[in-house]
């Protein structure tokens, strides 16, 4: 066991904790009648820096800090700057949501992104379809980040992956399901703050351990003069390619349910405005010094095979220990700042989406409470039970998560919010096409490489867009009224 | 119902809001696309090197988002504007 580097891990885990309890007692003073809006949403009372670094936090997951790197790693610069496409997001989503969405869910009361839909298209299949991709993929999602922090929390400290899990897994369980949304998006400022301190160090003690960025470049030319091309280290990385992620990684994360409800969880349009400029930059430094990392780590151990493995041990290579540890938690912060962020969001789904909406639409506040914790607890001690010995599904299900939801919900979300016209049908015939033509691309590129040399994202989305445009018109409906709504009259 | 051409006028400031957002997105991929296979495309002998990265990067992701961050300062600070989110009749 290296205790250098635990104890530092360790301490994070404590602070994190206590923070996510100590903002749930805000929680516990506010009276019965909100308690769900509170819950769920922390109230509609996000100011500006826990707003941009929640959705920062939420957004940058195991990939950011691990997988990612660790491609850069073998691929050179090309990677780095394919991951420059994501600073679109620290802007993008919040501009284009922005006040449209944040007055039409506070009209129709809407606590998730299934209850915006419901109560724009009026429709139960929307609501069945739209709960299940939730539930479903993030559930997948969220188990498979759980596993990268226990795997990461086993290769730094040398606990067994089952010991690590249960750490990991009490530490982000109790003050998620106590603390609700608050305590999420608190804790997530916290650790979008670590992540981005955290790989300033680590850029830092990398230049330092490679004799400086020039000297780094020589020898990344000397090795293979790819590396410091757009076009990775074969010479493979497509113009095509790295450009669909702009829409991966780029403006369709505007389709993720985890980072959408954020944008209903802001208290005025001032925290919206200091949000975008803090989103922005916070987005575009982690990117930028966590990719570069990777690509810096090249010269100075040559020879990582597995790219989750980079980050750490060049964290422990060019650092004391004790500052490793704490550089270290970056990458544990941005795990378990996705995977709180997905508990509750998955929890809010069943509860509010599922229970209330079919099962118990007359809950009384006690039995809603109830219900909401317990239904926290339970699904993450589902995940963790999973997580345990992670069946092939699951690993399956999470392929498509990321892009699978994007596909699904972008345009419901986008065109509901803008086209008047835009209906039912539009909603379900997109939501179905671009899950369905996700799955099918996805075996297709995987068989026969990259249709049209793009990733798999691309099409899905393209065609969800003209499903939705051509069922809207042809079922045709009179324009929707975004007036006709008044506050909490649900259409 | 009300009167259909009395939209509200937050909408408006809205949906400007978000055609502003598509707008910095699509210069902020021109930008970053032009200048990566624009000048990243030469023989890697013909690099020259700022601040000992290759220039195609550095125009292309770094200096990108330093101009895409003073955009988007200069962006919120000049056009978008404050609105109560809060039904008007509540807040009088």
């Amino acid at each position: 066991m290296n205790w250098e580097v635990i104890i530092p891990l360790l301490v994070f885990l404590v602070i994190i904790f206590f923070i996510g309890i100590w903002s749930s007692r805000k929680g516990a003073k506010v009276s019965g009648g909100d308690f769900l809006q509170d819950y769920f949403l922390g109230g509609r009372e996000l100011g500006g820096f826990v707003l941009a670094m929640t959705m920062v936090a939420t957004y940058g997951s195991a990939s950011s800090f691990l997988g990612g790197p660790g491609t850069a790693y073998t691929m050179g610069f090309g990677w780095v700057l394919l991951a420059m496409s994501q600073i679109v997001t620290g802007y993008f989503v919040l501009m284009i949501l922005g006040k449209k969405f944040a007055i039409m869910a506070r009209r129709y009361q809407a606590l998730t992104l299934v209850d915006f839909l419901k109560a724009r298209y009026n429709s139960g299949p929307v609501v069945i379809l739209s709960a299940a991709a939730i539930i479903i993929f993030l559930f997948s999602a969220m188990a498979a980040q759980w596993i990268g922090g226990a795997r990461l929390v086993e290769s730094l400290t040398g606990m067994s992956y089952h010991a690590a899990l249960f750490i990991f897994a009490i530490s982000v369980l109790v003050y998620v399901t106590i603390g609700g949304f608050r305590a999420v998006a608190v804790t997530d400022a916290v650790q979008g703050a670590v992540m981005v301190v955290g790989t300033m160090v680590l850029l830092a003690g990398v230049i330092i351990a490679g004799g400086g960025v020039t000297n780094i470049i020589n020898d990344l030319i000397s090795e293979n003069p790819n590396l410091v091309t757009p076009f990775g280290a074969d010479g493979n990385l497509g113009k095509a390619y790295v450009s669909s992620f702009w829409i991966l990684v780029g403006v369709g994360v505007v389709g993720l349910p985890q980072i959408a409800v954020r944008s209903m969880s802001y208290k005025s349009s001032k925290s919206m405005h200091r949000a975008l400029i803090i989103g922005t930059v916070v987005t575009g430094v982690i990117m930028l010094n966590m990719h570069l990392i990777g690509v810096f780590a090249r010269p100075i151990i040559p020879g990582i095979d597995v790219g989750d493995k980079v980050i750490p041990l060049i964290a422990m290579d060019v650092l004391p220990a004790w500052l490793a540890g704490i550089v270290l938690a970056a990458p544990m912060a941005a795990i378990m700042s996705t995977v709180d962020s997905l508990l509750i969001l998955v929890s809010s789904t069943v509860v509010k989406d599922v229970y209330l909406n079919y099962i118990k639409p007359d809950a009384s506040i006690k039995a809603i409470k109830r219900a909401s914790f317990g239904v926290t607890a339970v699904l993450g001690i589902i995940v963790y039970i999973l997580a345990l010995d992670p069946p092939d599904l699951l690993i399956f299900l999470n392929l498509f998560a990321f892009g699978g939801l994007e596909a699904a919900f972008i345009w419901p979300i986008v065109l509901g919010l803008y086209w008047s016209y835009a209906n039912k049908y539009g909603a379900i015939a997109s939501m179905i096409t671009g899950i369905g033509s996700y799955i099918a691309i996805h075996f297709y590129n995987g068989a026969n490489g990259n249709l049209f040399g793009v990733h798999t994202v691309t099409l899905p989305v393209l065609l969800s867009f003209i499903a939705f445009i051509i069922f809207s018109l042809i079922m045709k409906q009179e324009a929707y009224n975004y007036e006709r709504i008044k506050k909490g009259e649900i259409a | 119902m009300e009167n259909k051409d009395k939209t509200d006028w937050r909408f408006k400031v809205a949906n400007r809001e978000a055609l502003i957002g598509c707008g910095l997105a699509l210069l902020n991929f021109v930008w970053w696309f032009g200048f990566a296979y624009g000048m990243g495309s030469r023989p890697v002998e013909e690099y020259s090197y700022i601040l000992g990265m290759p220039d195609w990067f550095f125009y292309s992701c770094v200096v990108g988002f330093l101009l895409i961050t003073a955009l988007v300062i200069f962006v919120v600070k000049v056009f978008f504007k404050e609105v109560p989110f809060e039904e008007e009749e509540e807040l009088r």
